[in-house]
């Protein structure tokens, strides 16, 4: 059986196994930028406490193993009966907000802080010129690096394999396994990825040459 | 109305840090007058513009702001520097907004009128400094001296009682000088309350009321245009007009 044959005989299932990875990634990321927004703000709050608050998350996140994260979701927190869908979108949003917290603040302080005054002697009050003038100018900065983090986001899914989930890497190790041919189907799967980063990237490209209309 | 007292500053004091930047600072500007602030850079001419409209706040001292004393504490400083418009030497622009959204910007989202009235106020303002064609172009797209009439306009917008200008055409090129310094003089001859600091002499002479010399944080000498440019009283005016006329 060639490579073509065992690709047309097995989609059904790889493309379920996309569609889980697909959602994987798009709510955890959702979340991600939330819970990163979150401790941008925290960073740049100039408020001691706050400011160890999301050193101290972004520590624990960069330090320890998104493998290792995801397990406490599903195999450690039992008391809080998380389902595998939910731990593995928590452990990746958890953990991609601690690099998407990192990419805001970065953005968020690299707008002129002429911007900030200008707003500022208009009359505005911080939160108004920060969700008026800044934001918008530090998100269309940070598309590019974020777009990156998606990607990572996507392939990072891939860990849902551990705790049992059908999502790509998993379809393609369980053909592998039951056919002993794991070759065919890791470059089955390979091929699968490429077409939603390239899905993905592609996307991100469209945000970002929408917001940059302006220059 | 008889000409009343828009800001008095009484003893106003300022430090960075240990560098010491305004010393016992006196000035009072009066309604529709035009005050020209010149001196050499690091005389403290910015920061007191900038005190002036709490951008920097002040160590100690008084700054009475249309017969109210304005506390940095207990004040309401966004109202006070909704009635306080500035114009920035780098423009400090949108970037992400067109030159109409730009000069919208405020009265929309800070005094929440409605949009009709804010637009047609706006494009009238656009017209008022000769950019009605430029307001729906990005401000990337415009020269030095647009981009500072859209600065202008978008500070008219809040219908400022005074206007601030800190060193308006020093980042311009020489030949946009002239369309920025026509649009202040069309704006103080309507009687607006100006504050300029500039190293454009010739305006000064021209259109100031009264010109402001500082030398290391403090106030040397006041005196009308002519007078101070022509018959210094101090040493160190006549040493700083002579490095720069």
């Amino acid at each position: 059986m060639d490579l073509f044959t065992k690709f047309m005989d097995t989609y059904p299932v790889f493309l379920k196994g996309m569609l889980l990875t697909f959602q994987l990634t798009i709510v955890s990321v959702f979340i991600a930028i939330f819970i990163g927004l979150f401790f941008a703000f925290l960073k740049i709050s100039k408020v001691k406490v706050l400011e160890w608050i999301a050193d101290i998350y972004i520590f624990l996140v960069r330090g320890t193993p998104l493998v290792v994260q995801i397990f406490i979701f599903y195999f450690g927190l039992t008391a809080l009966d998380i389902s595998q869908f939910w731990s593995v979108v928590l452990g990746l949003a958890f953990h991609n907000g601690a690099y998407i917290a990192e990419i805001f603040r970065g953005s968020i302080q690299s707008i002129d802080k002429g911007q900030m005054e200008a707003g500022r002697s208009l009359g505005m009050t911080a939160g108004l010129a920060m969700r008026r003038i800044i934001l918008p100018q530090a998100f269309r900065r940070a598309m590019p690096p974020l777009g990156n983090q998606f990607i990572i986001a996507l392939k990072d899914s891939s860990l849902a394999s551990f705790i049992g989930m059908y999502e790509l890497f998993n379809v393609a190790t369980t053909y592998g396994s039951n056919e002993y041919d794991y070759m065919s189907y890791l470059l089955i799967v390979a091929v699968y990825y490429l077409v939603l980063v390239l899905i993905f990237s592609i996307l991100v490209n469209v945000i970002e040459k929408r917001m940059a209309s302006s220059d | 109305m008889s000409k009343s007292y828009m800001i008095k500053v009484e003893k106003l004091n300022k430090s960075f840090g240990d560098l010491h930047v305004l010393k016992d600072i006196d000035i009072t500007v009066k309604e529709s007058d035009v005050v020209c602030l010149i001196g050499a850079s690091g005389s403290g001419k910015s920061t007191l513009l900038r005190c002036l409209n709490f951008l920097e706040l002040k160590d100690s001292g008084n700054i009475i702001f249309e017969g109210e004393k304005v506390e940095n504490e207990t004040h309401d400083l966004n109202k006070v520097r909704e009635k306080v418009g500035m114009v920035f030497q780098h423009f400090h622009l949108f970037p992400h907004m067109t030159v109409l959204e730009n000069v919208m910007e405020a009265p929309l989202h800070v005094k929440k009128l409605p949009k009709d009235q804010v637009k047609k106020d706006a494009q009238d303002l656009l017209k008022k400094v000769g950019l009605s064609d430029k307001e729906n172009v990005y401000p990337s797209k415009l020269s030095g001296g647009q981009k500072q009439r859209v600065a202008i306009a978008r500070a008219l917008a809040m219908k400022p009682d005074i206007m601030l200008f800190d060193e308006p055409t020093s980042a311009l090129d020489p030949e946009l000088v002239g369309e920025v310094l026509s649009t202040m003089k069309e704006l103080a001859l309507e009687g607006m309350t100006m504050v300029v600091v500039t190293h454009e002499m010739g305006f000064a002479r021209e259109v100031a009321d009264w010109a402001v010399y500082m030398h290391d944080g403090r106030i040397v000498e006041v005196g009308h245009p002519e007078d101070l440019f022509n018959n210094p009283k101090e040493q160190r005016t006549k040493n700083f007009l002579d490095s720069v006329l």
